[in-house]
C-alpha cells in the first residue's frame, strides 16, 4: 500500500480520514452545507414549518369565525412599538382604535387611532383554547365514531391586555390575518404530506415492481402510469368539486382534496423510481451479491434501496412544492378548500376583489408567506439534488 | 518548420475539494509531418494538455501565467492561450487543429447522419458549398478505407461498426486539412485486430498528408510502430521525452524504465512481471520535490522529496526530468 | 492416475433472445455455439477473443450467471461432481461456494455505500458460513492480508480507493469463501498498465496457496502469455484453437490465432511486421456466417470452408484447433 511521504499535518490526515470513512449520509450532509443557498432556505423552511406546527399558541386570536374581533373589521395591521413621541417604553405596545360611522363617511366603518391609549402586550398569555390532538370521524353507525381530543393547551405567545392586537391586520369579519396565515401554513403543509405520502406510497409499489421485475410486468404498469398521467388536472378537480356534497366537513373536504392529489402524482415518481430501479439492477456490486446467492430481497435491501434513497428523498422534497400549489391553486379557483376553512388557497381567494386591492392591501401578507414557502421547498430540493449523488463523477 | 511550441504549460483546477495540479510545466515541441506519442497513465495530464492546445478544457481550469502555446500556422504564430472569443478561437477549434476521440460513438450525433456533420464542419470551417463539401467528404470516406463511402454518407453513426466510426471520425477530422492533428486513445476501444487496421492507416496519412499529430495513449506498443518521438507523463509533469528509439531503447528517466519493464513482453514469455511498486497517487495528495519519488527504486531521501526536478539533456534530442541524471551524460546511478 | 478436469464442458451454447416481440419470428443470438473445452485442476486457463466472441458469456455460462441452452458442463472436484446444465436448487447453493466471479470494472463491482469490511465479508453472510460475526471478521482480516490491503483501512467506503486497490478488494470478495474454481473476466483491463503487474502477480501467489483453477478472459494477449500455462481463443461464439500457451504463441496453427498474434503492435519500432493483418470487420453476431464463421476475413479461404462448419482436430497433447485447412498452412518457423 502507499506511504506517501508527507509534511501534512495530523488534522489533514483526519480531516481525509473522514472523508475515506463516511458513509454516504454523511458525504450528501458535507456537500449540502457548502451550498450557501440551500443551507438559507433549509432555515427559512424549517422556521416556517415550526411557525406552522406551533401556530396555535402563536395566535393570538382563534383564526376561525369564533375569533373575530368585531371592533376591528378590515383593520389594517398593528405593528407594536417600543419608542414613540410620549416616551420610551421596555413593553412592546400599541395603540387602541375605535370606529366610528356616520354621514360624514358614507355610512362606512372609520377606524381611528388613539395615540393617547397604549396598549402594552403580554407574553405568554392565557387566550382560546387549543388542542393538539383533535379530530372527529363520523363513520356509519354510532360505535365507530372516532372522538379524540387531547394536549389541550390555552397559552399564547403574545396578547393585549384590551382590545386586539393584529399584527397582519384584520379581514371583512374580523378575523386575525395572522393567526390565519399561521394556520394555513399548517393546512397546507398538513394538505402536501398527506398527498406527497400517498404518492409516494403508491409510486413505490407500482415503480418499484415495473423496476424490479421488467419484462412484461414492466410494460403493462407502464401503460397504467402514462394513462393516470394524462388525466388532466382541472377538469378533474371541476368535476369532483361538483360532486362533493355541500354538507362534507371541512376535514372531509381536506382529506379529500388531499387524496385526490397524491392519486394524480404518483406517475412521475413512479417513472422515475422504475427508471433508477432498472439501471442500479444490472450494476455489476449486484450481480456479484446474486452469484454469492443473495435472495431477491437480500439484493433489494441491501443494494439497490440504499442507492435510491437520495434520489427518493431529493423527489419528494421535489414533489412537496407541487402538492402546496396544486391545493393552493385549485383552493383560489374555489375547487378545494373554501373560506372559512384556513388554507394559503383560501385566503388568496378574497385578495381577488378590486376592493381588497384599494384598500385593504394587508391582505396580501399570506401571499409573501407563501411564495417563500414554496421557494424555500424548491431551493433545499434543489441543494439536495446537487449533493444527493456523490458518487457520480467517480471514473478513472 | 515547428508547427507547435509549448512552454511551461500548467494547468490547475478549482474544485470542491481544493485546488488541483494537473499539468505542471510542460514544455515540448512539434514539427510538421512528425508524429509525436503523448504516453502515461491515469492521473497523468496528457488528455488535459492536449485539450488545452483546443482551449477545450472545462471553466474551473487555470492557466499560468508563464503558460505558453504558440502554433505556427500559414498566416503566423497564433497563441493559443490568449484566444478568448469563439470567433477567435474558431482559426483553432477544427480549423487548424482537429481532435479524435476514444469513443467515436460520442463524437457523432446520433440523429444526424454522418454525412451532414461532415458537411457542417466543412461549410463553417472553409467556406464551400455544399456540393464541394458532399464532394470532399465522400472522397474522404473513401480515403480512410470505408468501403461503399457513398452509401455510408448517408448512414447514421449506429449503422456503422466500431473500427468504421472510428475511420470515420478520422475522416471527419482530416476534411478540414488541419496542420496539427490530436488523437485522444483513438484504438483503446477497438479491438487488436481493428486497432492494427487504423495504425497502418494513421500511417499512410501522414505520409500523405503531412500534418503533425499528437498522439494520446497509454498503450507503449501502439505508440512505438506510429511515432516519431515520444513524451511521457506522470503526475502532471513531463518526465522525459526523446525519438522513440531513444526512449524506448534507453530509458533514462525511473518512471519510463519501470513502465517498460512493467508490461509483458511476448519475446521474453520467461521473465517475470515486474510493476512499479505503490500506486499512482491521487491528485489532491501530489507529492513534494519530485512527483515520482514516493514509488522510485533509485529514490535518494531528502534529495528527491526536496528538490523539484529541471528537465536535463541526456543527448541530443532526449530530455528526462530526473535529479540523478548528470547533464549530458546519461544517469547518475 | 489422471486427474478429471475440473471443468468440462461438451457441445456448450447459450442463446440469447433479442427483443419483446410479441408478433412474428423471435430474433436470436448465439453468443456461444458448441464449445468443447477442457480446464484442467490448478490451471491458469487463458480464454482470448475480440468483441463478439462470446469469452464473457462463456464464463458466465460456466458459473450459471447466464442460462445454458445447449451442450453439458461438468464440474468435478474432490469432494462433488455436478452438472452444471441441471443444477438442482440444493447443488446451485453448494456450487455457489465453490466457483466465483472477479469482474472487471473495479469501480461499478464495489457497492459504493457498504464499507470495505462488509463488503468482503458479505458472501460469507448470505451463504451462512460463518457462525458469528468474530468468525467472519477473522476471515475477513485473512483474505485482506492475502491480498495485502491495509487492515485499517476495513473501514473505509471505496470511494477512498484507486483502481488496482479496488480490484484487490474484488478479488478478497471472490476469494472468502474458498471457492475453487475462479473466473476473472477481464480484470485487469481496466488498470494501468504498471498496476496489472501487480495484480497480476497478487493473482498467481494465490493460486499457489490457495490450489485454485483460473478462467483468465482477456482480450490482452501480452497478459495472457505470461500468466497463462493453457489459452484457448474464441471467435464469434466459437472456440477456434486451444493449446499450452508457449505452443499457441510460438506456433499457431489457426489464420485467426495467427493474424490476432501479428496484430499486437510490437515495442520495437524498426519491427516491420509480418504482412498477416486481417481485412474487413468482425461480423455482427446476429448474422454469423455460414460455414467456417472465420471464412469472411480469412487470407486462406477455399470453398469448402464457406459451406462447411470445420471440426475439432488434435494438433498434438493438449493442442486442438478448428480449421480444415491448419495442415496444409502449418510452416515450420515461429510466427513471432
Amino acid at each position: 500500500m502507499t506511504t506517501i511521504t508527507s509534511e501534512q499535518t495530523t488534522t489533514d490526515q483526519k480531516l481525509k480520514e473522514a472523508y475515506f470513512t463516511a458513509s454516504q449520509g454523511q458525504l450528501i450532509w458535507a456537500r449540502f452545507k457548502s451550498d450557501r443557498t440551500a443551507m438559507i432556505a433549509g432555515f427559512a423552511l424549517i422556521f416556517m414549518i415550526l411557525l406552522g406546527i406551533l401556530a396555535p399558541p402563536l395566535s393570538p386570536y382563534n383564526p376561525s369565525i369564533a375569533g373575530r374581533d368585531k371592533a376591528y373589521e378590515n383593520g389594517a395591521p398593528q405593528i407594536p412599538k417600543l419608542w414613540d413621541e410620549n416616551g420610551f417604553s421596555v413593553r412592546p405596545f400599541i395603540y387602541g382604535t375605535s370606529r366610528v360611522r356616520s354621514a360624514k363617511t358614507n355610512f362606512r366603518w372609520v377606524i381611528t387611532i388613539n395615540r393617547q391609549d397604549r396598549r402594552y402586550l403580554h407574553f405568554f398569555v392565557q387566550g382560546w383554547e387549543y388542542s393538539f390532538l383533535n379530530f372527529s370521524w363520523d363513520f356509519p353507525g354510532e360505535t365507530f365514531d372516532v372522538n379524540v381530543k387531547t394536549l389541550t393547551f390555552s397559552t399564547h405567545l403574545f396578547g393585549v391586555d384590551k382590545g386586539g392586537v393584529h399584527l397582519f391586520g384584520t379581514d371583512a369579519s374580523g378575523k386575525d390575518i395572522f393567526s390565519r396565515t399561521l394556520h394555513a401554513i399548517f393546512t397546507s403543509l398538513a394538505v402536501g404530506t398527506l398527498g406527497v405520502l400517498i404518492s409516494f406510497v403508491l409510486a413505490l409499489i407500482i415503480g418499484g415492481a415495473a423496476g424490479y421485475f421488467g419484462g412484461r410486468i414492466d410494460s403493462v404498469l407502464q401503460m397504467i402510469t402514462d394513462a393516470v398521467r394524462t388525466v388532466p388536472a382541472i377538469p378533474l378537480f371541476m368535476a369532483l368539486a361538483a360532486f362533493i356534497p355541500d354538507e362534507w366537513s371541512s376535514e372531509m373536504r381536506f382529506f379529500f382534496i388531499s387524496v385526490i392529489l397524491g392519486l394524480v402524482g404518483w406517475p412521475t415518481l413512479a417513472r422515475r423510481i422504475r427508471t433508477h430501479l432498472l439501471t442500479e439492477r444490472h450494476q455489476e456490486y449486484v450481480l456479484a451479491a446474486k452469484l454469492c446467492g443473495a435472495s431477491p430481497s437480500h439484493v433489494i435491501r441491501k443494494h439497490l434501496l440504499p442507492s435510491f434513497t437520495s434520489y427518493i428523498i431529493v423527489d419528494l422534497m421535489i414533489s412537496f412544492p407541487y402538492a402546496v400549489r396544486s391545493e393552493t391553486a385549485l383552493s383560489f379557483i374555489g375547487l378545494g378548500l373554501k373560506d372559512p376553512v384556513n388554507s394559503l388557497g383560501s385566503l388568496m381567494q378574497n385578495v381577488s376583489q378590486a376592493d381588497v386591492l384599494l384598500n385593504y392591501q394587508w391582505y396580501f401578507i399570506p401571499v409573501i408567506f407563501f411564495i417563500a414557502f414554496v421557494l424555500a421547498f424548491v431551493f433545499v430540493g434543489d441543494g439536495l439534488r446537487d449533493a444527493a449523488d456523490p458518487y457520480s463523477d467517480k471514473s478513472k | 518548420m515547428t508547427l507547435l511550441n509549448v512552454e511551461n504549460l500548467t494547468v490547475q483546477f478549482d474544485t470542491d475539494e481544493g485546488r488541483i495540479t494537473a499539468v505542471e510545466n510542460v514544455s515540448f515541441s512539434l514539427e510538421a509531418g512528425q508524429v509525436m506519442g503523448l504516453v502515461g497513465e491515469s492521473g497523468s495530464g496528457k488528455s488535459v494538455t492536449a485539450k488545452a492546445l483546443m482551449q477545450l478544457n472545462p471553466r474551473n481550469s487555470i492557466y499560468n501565467e508563464q503558460s505558453k502555446i504558440s502554433l505556427n500556422l500559414d498566416d503566423g504564430p497564433v497563441d493559443v492561450l490568449s484566444l478568448k472569443t469563439a470567433k477567435e478561437l474558431k482559426v483553432v477549434r477544427g480549423g487548424a487543429v482537429s481532435m479524435i476521440f476514444q469513443e467515436p460513438m460520442a463524437s457523432f450525433a446520433p440523429a444526424i447522419t454522418i454525412g451532414k456533420q461532415m458537411v457542417e464542419q466543412l461549410v463553417l470551417h472553409k467556406n464551400l458549398t455544399k456540393a464541394e463539401a458532399k464532394k470532399l467528404s465522400v472522397d474522404m470516406l473513401d480515403r480512410v478505407g470505408i468501403s461503399e463511402a457513398g452509401k455510408r454518407f448517408d448512414q447514421y453513426a449506429f449503422e456503422l461498426s466500431g473500427g468504421m466510426r472510428q475511420r470515420a471520425m478520422i475522416a471527419m477530422a482530416l476534411s478540414t486539412s488541419p496542420k496539427l492533428l490530436i488523437a485522444d486513445e483513438p484504438t483503446t476501444a477497438l479491438d487488436v485486430t481493428i486497432q492494427a487496421q487504423v495504425i497502418d492507416l494513421m500511417k499512410d496519412i501522414v505520409a500523405d498528408f503531412g500534418m503533425g499529430i499528437i498522439f494520446i495513449t497509454h498503450d507503449l506498443g501502439v505508440i512505438a510502430q506510429t511515432a516519431d518521438k515520444i513524451a511521457v507523463m506522470y503526475l502532471g509533469e513531463l518526465v522525459e521525452q526523446g525519438s522513440v528509439r531513444d526512449v524506448i531503447r534507453t530509458p533514462a528517466h525511473p518512471y519510463t524504465q519501470g513502465l517498460l519493464n512493467s508490461l509483458p513482453k511476448l519475446e521474453d514469455l520467461d521473465k517475470p512481471l515486474t510493476p512499479i511498486p505503490g500506486d499512482i497517487p491521487s491528485p489532491l495528495e501530489r507529492p513534494s520535490g519530485c512527483v515520482f519519488h514516493t514509488r522510485c527504486p533509485k529514490v535518494v531521501m531528502g534529495r528527491c522529496n526536496v528538490d523539484i526536478p529541471t528537465s536535463v539533456r541526456v543527448k541530443d534530442g532526449h530530455k528526462a526530468s530526473c535529479l540523478l541524471i548528470e547533464d549530458n551524460g546519461g544517469p547518475k546511478l | 492416475m489422471i486427474e478429471k478436469p475440473l471443468i468440462s464442458a461438451k457441445n456448450l451454447s447459450v442463446t440469447f433472445l433479442l427483443g419483446n416481440n410479441f408478433f412474428g419470428p423471435k430474433l436470436t443470438i448465439q453468443a456461444v455455439a458448441d464449445v468443447t473445452m477442457d480446464i484442467p485442476r490448478k490451471s491458469f486457463f487463458g480464454l482470448v477473443g475480440e468483441s463478439g466472441s462470446g469469452k464473457t458469456t462463456f464464463g458466465r455460462a460456466l458459473l450459471n450467471a447466464v442460462p445454458i441452452s445447449g451442450g453439458n458442463v461438468q464440474y468435478n472436484d474432490d469432494e462433488v461432481s455436478y452438472h452444471l446444465e441441471r443444477l438442482t436448487k440444493v447443488e446451485l447453493k453448494d456450487y455457489r461456494k465453490r466457483s466465483q466471479l472477479i469482474f472487471q470494472d473495479p469501480y461499478a463491482a464495489l457497492s459504493p455505500r457498504m464499507t470495505v469490511r462488509d463488503i468482503i465479508a458479505e458472501p460469507l453472510e448470505v451463504m451462512g458460513l460463518t457462525n458469528s460475526r468474530e468468525e467472519t471478521d477473522e476471515r475477513v482480516r485473512e483474505i485482506a492480508e492475502k491480498c495485502r490491503l491495509n487492515l485499517e483501512h476495513l473501514r473505509r467506503f471505496p470511494h477512498a480507493f484507486s483502481g488496482g486497490q479496488r480490484q484487490r478488494i474484488s478479488i478478497a470478495r471472490a476469494l472468502v469463501s474458498n471457492p475453487k474454481f475462479v473466473v476473472a473476466d477481464e480484470s485487469v483491463a481496466a488498470l494501468d498498465v504498471s498496476i496489472q503487474a501487480d495484480v497480476l502477480n497478487l493473482l498467481k501467489e494465490l493460486q499457489k496457496e490457495l490450489e485454485l483453477t483460473y478462467l483468465f478472459i482477456s482480450h490482452d494477449l501480452s497478459v495472457v502469455a505470461h500468466v497463462c500455462d493453457n489459452v484457448a481463443v474464441m471467435y464469434l461464439g466459437r472456440l477456434v484453437e486451444t493449446a499450452p500457451t508457449r505452443d499457441l504463441f510460438f506456433r499457431p496453427r489457426h489464420p485467426y490465432t495467427k493474424a490476432l498474434l501479428s496484430a499486437i503492435p510490437s515495442l520495437d519500432p524498426d519491427y516491420s511486421g509480418n504482412a498477416q493483418k486481417l481485412e474487413g470487420e468482425i461480423p455482427s453476431p446476429a448474422s454469423v456466417p455460414s460455414g467456417c464463421t472465420f471464412h469472411t476475413r480469412c487470407p486462406h479461404c477455399i470453398d469448402i470452408c464457406k459451406q462447411v462448419e470445420p471440426l475439432g482436430e488434435q494438433v498434438s497433447e493438449g493442442h486442438n484447433v478448428v480449421c480444415h485447412r491448419w495442415k496444409e498452412l502449418d510452416t515450420p518457423e515461429p510466427s513471432n
